[in-house]
């Protein structure tokens, strides 16, 4: 895209955008992190997830405020005003992100030994499959491509199916032996907060097709052109 | 991305009923020289059109040709019709005079009459014999004034001189002045831009409520001023007409690149 003829107004943008994908990257690796603690019920792994939250926030806050600044001292129009709209929205989805990611490494300190490999290994793919759809996700924004985001839009359907079959096996594992519900419930919330983590990915591939395009996709199972 | 960088000029949205005026296939030309370009548009009643666009791209030359003012400037020539309420406007039989008073115009810099506030507006009614009496006259003046949101300012000193007000006031006495003679479209060029940001935006509230009468044409140089206060915005360049459309889409998601490049700021 060609230059604003006030060029401290692109470098704005460009921190802008810059500060939102550092985010992302910070989301991507909690959430990795997250889940490959369930797996491999490695604590130390699991705080540091959490202590990771605390730089999310912080981040939040910067990329809110620079959308203020930006809206009150330069007045962007067009693609520019839908960037810097896109921003705020993107901002606390992956907030929240990292948030599910926190919780997730929470329940992490529960699991036991004892605990199922199936059930684990499923949460890892799962895990990677998520963490795969936000990198696209992000890749789409840093391309503002509208194709992209789309077919992020699309896949969240693969992750649903994964949760759907996930959610039968943990209720069948969970209900096997009841003494262990405890413990085995939280694999529930687990898989849980990693679906939750999907439909968050289709939020930022639609405000990214919203700011490559103007276009506004509103449900995910309205047809897509 | 849709390719936005076409140039051919935009089919304008077609005339209907709610077209005060029509302008097909206007070229202006200044001597040898040519401004404005097969600009084709229709300009709606009762709604706020903004003429947007860098300097110099012909938005002054296209506004004049709505109520003749090209007429009275040397060289200057203009061709195509433009079609006010079924008839077209350059037609020899049509008093210039006459239509002005019914296309009124605002410039950029307020231009009252050295003579009184009250003289100001009732010079116009006068010479169009709309008023029968003092009496009339004094009633045009005071709507005219209450209309510009200007007659609690100068009701006490109708009789001390235009010039004598403020900026802002001056140019609120020369809406007062345009609306006395019962227009029915009012042009405005850049009418604000000499103005402080509250006589701004009196003048632009002014014009949200001319709107629900009148058919407003207005060219600025603030982005944020046409997106307020327009319902549709026309972006020229270079003596084309180059995007024309509600004014939210083309501020929000314009399809032509340049008007995107124009009004984000950037290097056309
Ligand atoms: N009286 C004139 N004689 C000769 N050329 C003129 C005359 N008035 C305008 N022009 C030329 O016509 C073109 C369009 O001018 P116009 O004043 O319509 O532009 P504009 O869009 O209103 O610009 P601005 O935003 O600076 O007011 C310019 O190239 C200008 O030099
Ligand atoms: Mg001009």
């Amino acid at each position: 895209m060609t230059q604003h003829i006030v060029t401290s107004f692109t470098d704005e943008l460009e921190h802008l955008s810059a500060n939102l994908l550092r985010m992302g990257g910070l989301a991507e690796a909690m959430i990795r992190d997250a889940s490959r603690a369930v797996v491999t019920r490695d604590n130390q792994l699991a705080r540091t997830v959490v202590e990771r939250d605390a730089e999310m926030d912080q981040l939040e806050i910067e990329c809110e405020r620079d959308v203020v600044r930006i809206l009150a001292l330069r007045q962007p129009m067009a693609s520019d005003l839908r960037m810097v709209i896109g921003a705020i929205k993107l901002a606390g989805t992956i907030e929240r992100i990292g948030d599910l990611a926190k919780n997730i490494a929470h329940r992490s300190l529960a699991v036991t030994e004892a605990d199922n490999r199936v059930a684990l290994r499923g949460v890892e793919r799962m895990g990677q499959a998520v963490s795969r759809q936000l990198h696209t996700a992000l890749d789409a924004y840093s391309r503002r491509d509208a194709i992209a985001a789309i077919s992020v839009i699309e896949q969240d359907d693969d992750i649903d199916s994964h949760y759907n079959s996930m959610l039968k096996s943990m209720l069948v594992y969970m209900t096997e032996d009841p003494d262990k519900l405890d413990t085995r419930s939280n694999f529930l919330f687990i898989v849980k907060n990693l679906e939750r983590i999907g439909d968050h990915c289709t939020n930022i591939a639609k405000a990214v097709h919203y700011i490559a395009t103007g276009q506004q996709i509103r449900s995910s199972n309205e047809p897509l052109r | 991305m849709l390719d936005k960088t076409e140039t051919s000029q935009p089919e304008s949205a077609p005339s209907d009923k709610d077209t005060k005026i029509d302008c097909r296939h206007i070229d202006v030309f200044y001597g040898e020289k040519q401004a404005i370009f097969d600009i084709s548009m229709p300009i709606r009643d009762r709604s706020v059109t903004a003429f947007i666009g860098p300097s110099g791209c012909g938005k002054s030359t296209f506004l004049r040709c709505m109520n003749r003012m090209n007429d009275t400037i040397d060289g200057a020539r203009v061709e195509g019709e433009i079609i006010m309420d079924g008839a077209d406007i350059n037609d020899p039989t049509v008093d210039p005079v006459l239509l002005r008073s019914r296309v009124g115009m605002v410039f950029q810099k307020p231009n009252p009459f050295p003579k009184s506030i009250f003289d100001n507006i009732a010079y116009g009614a006068r010479i169009h014999g709309l008023a029968s009496s003092k009496s009339d006259l004094e009633n045009i003046v005071e709507t005219s004034l209450v209309r510009a949101g200007l007659w609690d300012e100068v009701k006490d000193r109708l009789a001390s001189p235009g010039t004598g007000l403020s900026g802002g006031q001056q140019q609120r006495l020369c809406i007062a002045r345009a609306i006395a003679v019962n227009p029915e479209v009012i042009l405005m060029d850049e009418p604000c831009s000499a103005l402080d940001p509250i006589a701004t935006a009196r003048i632009e509230e002014l014009i949200d409520e001319l709107r629900e009468q009148y058919c407003l044409v207005i060219v600025t140089h603030s982005m944020q001023q046409a997106a307020r206060v327009s319902q549709n915005t026309a972006f020229f360049h270079l003596g084309k007409l180059i995007e024309m459309g509600e004014t939210e889409m083309m501020f929000t998601n314009p399809s032509n690149q340049r008007t995107q490049d124009y009004i984000t700021g950037r290097f056309g």
